[in-house]
């Protein structure tokens, strides 16, 4: 089964134990949240990759033209140059970052916003300057000089959204509804929920799917924090000592600046 | 509402405890051996029927509180009459059970009937006398404890000093004095102070069958803690924790679920406890908290199976496991109305049915066999024909004789082996 239908599929679960009788489950929805992170997990990566490869080959694509247009200028031949063999090293890591993408990852700038905002032509891509990343699982900063790719301008974005992604709460809040927790919280969060909730039908179309999982994403910091630190580091050090035009460090780096 | 939900022999046996979801209690008791018929021992007959729990309605949360009973724990027999302890979500009750088999006659001023006489009329008078009658079996509440959990309550265990036990749910564990309910300490409580980031919940929770200070509880990640109430007022540090490392190879979608314990079992030494995930029983031995001495598969087919399990929700099923009286065998339920046994000293295993085609009253049961893949023999059955509605959650071991309780979704088997 792939992942996409796994998410709708314990979404579902989840929206049903709401209206079961005994009230919600605590247990029960907790293992479930496992199942979709596990799930979302593969499938932010799955999409990241596809979308990437593919950005990769119009790239080189395109600046493999340009540099037969162009006037063999030393500015552009080393754009070229660098763009070119940073592509095709980012290309072949694409590869070897995909073999341990069954590990997984934890992706902040995947929170912010979903999968379909980023929409970057290849020329913009061309135009970044320098940019410092700090990996999370391996405290290691690294600077890539030029040919900058798909994650620096997303990296832009993401600093501007990742404010509101650390602020923004997905409660687990209304499963447990103490007395000594606020009175209204409860009628508050569930209309929270529904708004992103396909609210006419019990089907959840899977173009809501991207926006669910960003939605859900961003409150379970405490499962995300615990998972084993060994599948990290070990996804860390494959990808970080390569040239920062890899897939795995990209989703895994916050942007210092 | 007749499905089954606990299953439990008292300590002597003489008598088994079930509670459905309806909310209601059958109390089976065994009968006197028939010294002519020297090849069974009694057999179980309902001795009394009682509603333990009601459907309730939680007005400040909109929730409806079930009726189902998800433990009953036994108390030992201090005098003529027997004490169990029912618990549902979110209150538990105690029950006294008493029989009466005398009642008394010959009153002045009633009738027999009840009605009482024109003083006028009454001309002579009488003692009232004791005259036998007809066995009645009386339940009657005589402690409710209330109002102390917030989440659902999974377990109930009766501590060895016969004077308090414990009530654990989702997130807290309650010690309670047996005589006292307007009042509960809470022993344990993990819930997180921001509830998103919550990562594991309680699942079952036992008091030592011998050391009163003792006492376990296992969580959703497969770990079990092991905590001595002397170390302080509040057991949220454990004495010993049990956790045996995931093995990678295994890694899937479903191992969080699959690794969730469901049910912890003291052995009766004390020595041992086990522990029942979703397609393993563990022995551990609490002297060594780094892996379990012991790993019995159930029903290790199931494992490429997860994804559909996982969409029909039999991955969610908890299943209990149980110790014989001398803690040679231990048992368990699966799935097709199947329950398997596991013998420690022989390293033997056997896997049972229970069900009225494939057994007579009388019969032995016939050892099943399940084809995992491949050619499958005869008298074989595949894993894709098991019926996956027919599980056998409860099960319960007598405490001294070979004969074991067995629920299925509606029915209740009592097997003993066959003598000589």
């Amino acid at each position: 089964m792939d992942a996409q239908s796994l998410i709708s599929i314990s979404l579902r679960k989840i929206h049903n134990s709401r209206t079961q009788r005994g009230g919600i489950k605590l247990h029960k929805n907790l293992l479930v949240s496992y199942v979709l992170r596990n799930a979302k997990q593969l499938y932010m990566s799955e999409k990241y990759a596809e979308i990437y490869r593919m950005q990769q080959y119009e790239e080189v694509m395109t600046v493999c033209n340009e540099i037969q247009e162009l006037n063999p200028l030393d500015l552009a031949e080393d754009l070229a140059t660098a763009a070119c063999s940073a592509a095709a090293l980012a290309l072949q890591n694409g590869e070897l970052c995909k073999e341990s993408d069954s590990a997984f990852f934890r992706s902040c700038c995947a929170e912010a916003y979903p999968v379909t905002d980023c929409d970057l032509s290849p020329l913009s891509a061309v135009q970044c300057n320098k940019t410092t990343v700090l990996d999370l699982d391996t405290h290691v900063v690294t600077t890539v000089e030029s040919g900058c790719l798909y994650q620096d301008c997303c990296a832009v974005q993401c600093q501007g959204a990742q404010a509101p992604a650390k602020k923004r709460k997905y409660d687990f809040g209304y499963y447990a509804t103490e007395s000594e927790e606020v009175p209204d919280f409860t009628p508050c969060k569930r209309a929270r929920f529904e708004d992103f909730y396909c609210p006419h039908s019990e089907q959840l179309d899977t173009s809501n799917i991207s926006n669910l999982i960003s939605i859900f994403g961003s409150g379970f910091t405490g499962l995300v924090s615990r998972q084993a630190d060994s599948e990290f580091s070990l996804n860390g050090q494959f990808c970080s000592k390569q040239t920062l035009a890899s897939l795995g460090a990209w989703t895994r780096a916050i942007v210092a600046f | 509402a007749d499905i089954i939900s606990t299953v439990e022999f008292n300590h002597s046996g003489e008598l088994l405890a079930t509670g459905d979801k309806g909310g209601r209690v059958v109390i089976f008791q065994q009968e006197p051996e028939n010294k002519s018929q020297l090849q069974c021992r009694g057999e179980y007959n309902v001795y009394s029927t009682f509603q333990s729990h009601e459907p309730e309605f939680d007005y400040l949360k909109s929730l409806e509180i079930e009726e189902k009973i998800n433990k009953i724990r036994w108390l030992p027999q201090k005098n003529a009459a027997q004490f169990l302890l029912s618990t549902n979500d979110k209150t538990i009750k105690l029950w006294k059970i008493s029989e009466r088999d005398k009642r008394p006659e010959g009153y002045n001023l009633k009738e027999e009937d009840g009605r009482y006489r024109d003083p006028s009329t009454v001309t002579t008078l009488r003692v009232p006398v004791f005259r036998p009658m007809d066995l009645m079996v009386e339940a009657s509440p005589r402690r409710v404890f209330a109002n102390a959990h917030t989440y659902h309550i999974n377990s109930i265990s009766v501590n060895s000093d016969y004077e308090t036990y414990l009530s654990a749910d989702d997130l807290r564990v309650n010690l309670w004095h047996l005589e006292i309910t307007d009042r509960s300490f809470n022993i344990v409580d993990i819930k997180p102070a921001n509830m998103e980031e919550l990562t594991e919940v309680i699942t079952a929770a036992e008091f030592h069958p011998n050391q009163c200070n003792t006492f376990v509880y296992s969580s959703s990640k497969g770990t079990i803690r092991l905590c001595d109430m002397r170390e302080s007022a509040l057991c949220d540090k454990h004495s010993k924790l049990f956790e045996e490392p995931e093995d990678p190879s295994n890694r899937s979608f479903f191992s969080e679920i699959i690794s969730s314990i469901s049910d912890v079992k003291f052995s009766h030494n004390g020595r041992y406890m086990m522990t029942r995930d979703y397609l393993s029983v563990k022995i551990w031995d609490l002297n060594m908290e780094s892996r379990p001495v012991e790993t019995y598969q159930v029903h290790e087919y199931l494992r490429s199976k997860l994804c559909s399990l996982y969409e029909n929700d039999c991955i969610f099923d908890k299943f209990e496991c149980c110790w014989n009286g001398s803690d040679s065998v231990v048992m368990t339920g699966s799935y097709n109305n199947f329950f398997r046994m596991f013998d420690r000293g022989q390293k033997k295993d056997v896997t049972l049915e229970a069900s009225r085609e494939s057994s007579k009253p009388r019969a032995v049961l016939k050892p099943r066999k399940v084809c995992a893949g491949g050619k499958r023999k005869k008298d074989e059955i595949s894993v894709d024909s098991l019926d996956f509605n027919k599980k056998i959650l409860h099960t319960a071991w007598h405490p001294q004789e070979n004969i074991i309780a067995v629920a299925t979704t509606n029915n209740l088997y009592i097997f003993q082996d066959k003598l000589n």
